[in-house]
């Protein structure tokens, strides 16, 4: 009974391990031959990795029991109860709900508050640069409830994903022209940070169980996709919002 | 101590998504669902799971990492004293920096969960023509080359927008040719590598450099290295899944002489 328990568990937890050695590897390696320098609290650092050995294998428990089954359970029940406005809402939902209180995203966006006032775009003001904070996050929420929105009603259409891809880029590159040239590198990065941790493997399960109960979908060819229009709508409003601040 | 504030911020993080998700389940969907008290084990363990991780990275590596990412850019490690440094530094220089950013945009993207997560989900529905450890690979290859040119741009400060524009010229022209199956994943991966792992070390890493390349503002240069790591994967999956077809179409012919 309790080896049946611990080898999966004492598997995974290599496999963990495994995924940890390149950065053990890489940083002992730039430590001691680049810098030539002692590696400072050895325990501290085995202890920590410890840790996130511990910490990755149960995520990833975690994931198969939680995560994936309720995101897949979620699209089925939405499918079958065919109500395409309750379905768009959840999107909606998800997507906001879960960017708006991103920690990434609330540290970029005070970043992006100090350049703009240190850039002069808005006044030097403690009130004025939390109000543009709070402002472009939640245009970045907004735009990732939106990318999600369309992500799905792109699944429920079977419609190609590149067309949509290419619109974005072809916006992204037209919007670049004309935003103030501060806003530029948040709004690219703005598109990287928005997808947590946690919403990833979600909408993943969303969409692919999405695919999967609607008859004629490949969960491949529309199952995927949700992440990538949530990592471009950001971008393409975060410099709508620059050009409309400034 | 440490661990109870990561313990909350994971939790404040899980729980709007958890508001969101039985609120629809109760009030729209009105059906109980399967297996919860398996789901909500698996909330938990994912909350645990997280907490643990983020926290042993910041008593274990992020400091060590960040302090790396600060000498590495150091003046005084690239040109051996202060005084032999110029006003204008040449781009080669920094070598040590480009090869650090390529192999930490690497490491850390092999061990970001999110990424993970991606790769199973994909491996269990292509019925495992997509192994999780190619996925991986080919994603981290991207983040490495992505952050090692990233570096490049901020030393050299060369505009942004080129960089992003030429790749995104690149993903265009790739999605013509490559299997149609692998181009949703692919455009997919390139929002997942930057997450809990990647961000903390190479925000670092980019900040290090603006601050101390002369000419550059932490403010306008210090971004963009996420949009390049978010970017290039993009591209080494679908060249992954190029490759592999460019394999299997030659072993064809091959054995049909």
């Amino acid at each position: 009974m309790m080896t049946s328990v611990l080898q999966p568990l004492a598997r995974s937890m290599m496999d963990s391990f495994r995924d940890l050695l390149p950065i053990i590897l890489v940083i002992g390696f730039f430590q001691l031959v680049v810098l030539q320098q002692p590696i400072p609290d050895l325990f501290d650092l085995l202890f920590g990795t410890l840790l996130v050995v511990l910490g990755l294998t149960f995520f990833v428990f975690g994931l198969e029991m939680g995560l994936f089954p309720i995101g897949e359970s979620m699209a089925r029940a939405f499918a079958s109860k065919g109500s395409v406005t309750w379905l768009l809402l959840f999107a909606f939902a998800l997507g906001f709900g879960t960017t708006v209180a991103e920690p990434a995203l609330i540290a970029i966006s005070k970043e992006a508050a100090t350049v703009a006032a240190e850039g002069g775009m808005i006044a030097n003001d403690k009130a004025v640069m939390t109000r543009y904070a709070v402002n472009l996050r939640l245009t970045v929420a907004v735009s990732v409830g939106l990318a999600i929105v369309i992500g799905v009603f792109r699944i429920l259409k079977g419609w190609p994903i590149q067309y949509f891809i290419v619109v974005g880029y072809i916006l992204v590159v037209i919007m670049t022209w004309f935003a103030p040239r501060s806003i530029i590198g948040i709004a690219y990065d703005s598109g990287g940070v928005t997808t947590s941790t946690i919403t990833v493997p979600l909408v993943t399960a969303l969409g692919v169980g999405l695919a999967n109960s609607i008859q004629g979908r490949n969960p491949m060819i529309d199952g995927f996709g949700l992440i990538a229009f949530a990592s471009l709508t950001p971008m393409i409003f975060v410099m709508a919002f620059g050009i409309l601040v400034h | 101590m440490g661990i109870f504030t990561t313990a909350l911020s994971t939790l404040r993080d899980v729980l709007p998504i958890a508001v969101i998700i039985f609120g629809f389940q109760f009030l729209v969907i009105r059906r109980p669902i399967a297996n919860l008290k398996r789901v909500l084990a698996g909330f938990v363990y994912v909350l645990i799971g997280l907490t643990l991780f983020l926290e042993g990275l910041e008593q274990a590596l992020f400091p060590l990492g960040r302090l790396m990412a600060e000498q590495l850019t150091d003046p005084a490690f690239i040109f051996g004293s202060l005084d032999n440094m110029t006003s204008v530094v040449h781009w080669a220089d920094y070598y040590w920096v480009y090869l650090f950013a390529f192999a930490i945009g690497f490491s850390t993207t092999v061990a970001e969960p999110s990424l993970l997560a991606v790769a199973i989900k994909a491996n269990q529905v292509s019925g495992g023509a997509i192994g999780i450890w190619g996925l991986r690979i080919a994603v981290a290859l991207g983040v490495a080359i992505g952050i090692a040119l990233g570096s490049f741009r901020i030393v050299t400060g060369y505009p942004l927008h080129y960089f992003i524009i030429a790749g995104y010229l690149v993903v265009v022209i790739q999605t013509i040719f490559a299997p149609r199956l692998i181009i949703p994943l692919a455009y997919d991966s390139g929002g997942v590598t930057t997450s809990t792992v990647t961000v903390p070390l190479v925000a670092a890493l980019g900040l290090g450099l603006a601050e101390t390349v002369p000419g550059r503002s932490t403010l306008i240069d210090g971004f963009g290295l996420i949009a390049f790591a978010s970017l290039f994967p993009i591209i080494t999956v679908m060249a992954y899944a190029q490759l592999s077809e460019y394999t299997a179409r030659r072993q064809r012919r091959k054995t049909a002489q």
